[in-house]
C-alpha cells in the first residue's frame, strides 16, 4: 500500500536492487498520481444491528511472524545479520565501510541499504567490493520484516556470512520493527547531544549493543558520555556502549570482538 | 501522559497492519466499529492512529468506522525492592532508582474485536 494516500499495491514504493556499481544509473524517482477518484457518497445505515467480532491480536502480528521466520532461516544457515540504526549522519555508512574493509577475507561481508531515496550509500559499500543490495522505502521511514525478507533473497547471502543492514536514518520508527535480524545495534554520535536516550527510549530500550561515534569530535563538543551511559542504563541496565571513531579507528577492536561473539550466539548449536 | 512526540510514519505503518490483518480476517464486509487497545508505554501515538485510520481504510469495509481505542496505564513490578508501581513515563524507573523492572502493562498493541454490520 502506499504510505502516502494508502492507495494501490504494497510493491509500489519498495524498491529492491541488487547494486553492482558506480556506472550503473539510477532511475528516476516513480511517478505518483494521486487523482484516482473515490466515491465518497456511500449512505451508512447506522440503525443496522451489529455483531462484535473478537480478534484479540497483535497489530504486529504479521511483521513478527516473517521476522521470526527470517531469523531462523538465518541461524539455520549460520549467517549473522546485524541492523544498523541511528540518527541520519551518525555515521553508519562510515563505520560500515571502516568495518568491512577490516574484516578483509576473513569472513563473508555483505550489506544491504535502506534509505527512503538514492542509491548512494549502496554505492559507497560497492566501492569496497562486498555485494550490496539498496533498499528504497520511499515515503517510508523504516525497514520491516517483509522488506528484510526480500533482501535478503535478492543479495543471497552465501552460509556463514555476515549481513550488515543499515535501517533508515530514524531513532523513532525503526525501534518498533523486528526485522529478524540477529543483533540490533544502535549508533549515537557525540556531536548529537548526550539527551538523545532520554528523547528516544524506545530505540535505545530494544538496542543489543549502543556505539557511540566521533569520539575524535569529544575535545570540540559538549558531550557528557557518564550522563549518556547513565540515560541508556535506566531504559537497559545491562546494555554495553563502545566509544567509537569510525574515521580515526578508536574502539575498533572491542566492536570486532562483539561481532565475533554475536556471530558464535547467534548460529544454531 | 505527557507526550510531545509528532505522530510520524510508523503510526501509519501500524495502521496498514491493522486494517490489512483485520480485512484478512473478515473480509470486505462493512465494518462498524473496530476496537483497539494501544499502551501507553507502546511508543504509539493515539492520534496519529486515528489520523491514519481516516486515510487508509478508504477503499475497504472499514471506511468511516468508528475507533475505539483503549489506553492501559503503564504498570511494572521493580526485582530490586518487589514492588509493583505505576509508571506513565518510557523512562522506565523505579522511585528506589532501579531500571531492572518487569513492565507488566501499558505495552499492548491489539486489535481487540471489531463490530461488523
Ligand atoms: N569526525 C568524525 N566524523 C565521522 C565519523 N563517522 C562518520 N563521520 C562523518 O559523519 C558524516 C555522516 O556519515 P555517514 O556515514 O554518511 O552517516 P550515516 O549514518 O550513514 O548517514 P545516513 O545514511 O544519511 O543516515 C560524514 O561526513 C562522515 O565522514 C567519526 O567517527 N568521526
Ligand atoms: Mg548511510
Ligand atoms: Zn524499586
Amino acid at each position: 500500500m502506499c504510505s502516502t494516500c494508502g492507495c494501490g499495491g504494497e510493491d509500489a514504493t519498495t524498491r529492491v536492487t541488487l547494486v553492482e556499481g558506480p556506472e550503473q544509473a539510477q532511475p528516476h524517482g516513480h511517478a505518483h498520481l494521486h487523482d484516482h477518484p473515490h466515491d465518497h457518497d456511500h449512505a451508512h445505515d447506522h440503525d443496522h444491528a451489529t455483531r462484535t467480532v473478537l480478534l484479540e491480536q497483535d497489530i504486529l502480528a504479521k511483521n513478527d511472524l516473517l521476522a521470526a521466520a527470517t531469523r531462523h532461516r538465518l541461524a539455520e544457515r549460520s549467517i549473522t545479520a546485524i541492523n544498523l540504526m541511528s540518527s541520519p549522519g551518525s555515521g553508519k555508512t562510515t563505520l560500515l565501510e571502516r568495518t568491512i574493509t577490516d574484516i578483509g577475507d576473513r569472513r563473508e561481508t555483505l550489506v544491504i541499504e535502506g534509505d527512503q531515496e538514492t542509491w548512494l550509500d549502496a554505492q559507497r559499500i560497492r566501492a569496497t567490493g562486498r555485494k550490496v543490495v539498496q533498499i528504497n522505502t520511499g515515503a517510508g521511514c523504516h525497514l520491516d520484516a517483509e522488506m528484510l525478507g526480500r533482501g535478503l533473497t535478492e543479495l543471497d547471502p552465501p552460509d556463514g556470512s555476515l549481513v550488515f543492514v543499515e535501517n533508515v536514518g530514524n531513532l523513532v520508527c525503526p525501534a518498533l520493527f523486528d526485522l529478524g535480524e540477529s543483533a540490533r545495534v544502535v549508533i549515537i554520535s557525540v556531536t548529537e547531544g548526550a539527551d538523545k536516550p532520554a528523547k528516544y527510549p524506545y530505540m535505545f530500550r530494544t538496542a543489543d549493543l549502543v556505539l557511540l561515534n566521533k569520539v575524535d569530535l569529544l575535545p570540540y563538543v559538549d558531550f557528557d558520555v557518564d550522563l549518556c551511559l547513565d540515560l541508556i542504563h535506566r531504559l537497559q541496565p545491562d546494555v554495553e556502549m563502545l566509544p567509537v571513531s569510525a574515521t580515526r579507528g578508536d574502539g575498533l577492536d572491542a566492536w570486532h570482538e562483539w561481532l565475533a561473539n554475536r556471530s558464535a550466539a547467534t548460529v544454531l548449536q | 501522559m505527557a507526550r510531545h512526540t509528532v505522530g510520524s510514519v510508523h503510526e501509519l505503518a501500524i495502521t496498514e497492519s491493522i486494517v490489512d490483518a483485520i480485512v484478512e480476517k473478515i473480509g470486505d464486509g462493512p465494518v462498524a466499529a473496530v476496537r483497539l487497545e494501544i499502551g501507553r508505554l507502546s511508543g504509539v501515538v493515539t492520534d496519529s492512529i486515528r489520523f491514519c485510520f481516516g486515510i487508509v481504510a478508504v477503499g475497504t469495509g472499514l471506511d468511516g468506522a468508528r475507533l475505539d481505542i483503549d489506553e492501559p496505564p503503564g504498570r511494572a513490578y521493580c526485582r530490586d525492592c518487589r514492588r509493583e508501581f505505576a509508571l506513565d513515563d518510557p523512562i522506565m524507573l523505579c522511585d528506589c532508582g532501579s531500571a531492572d523492572l518487569d513492565i507488566l502493562a501499558g505495552q499492548e498493541l491489539r486489535i481487540v474485536s471489531v463490530e461488523v454490520r
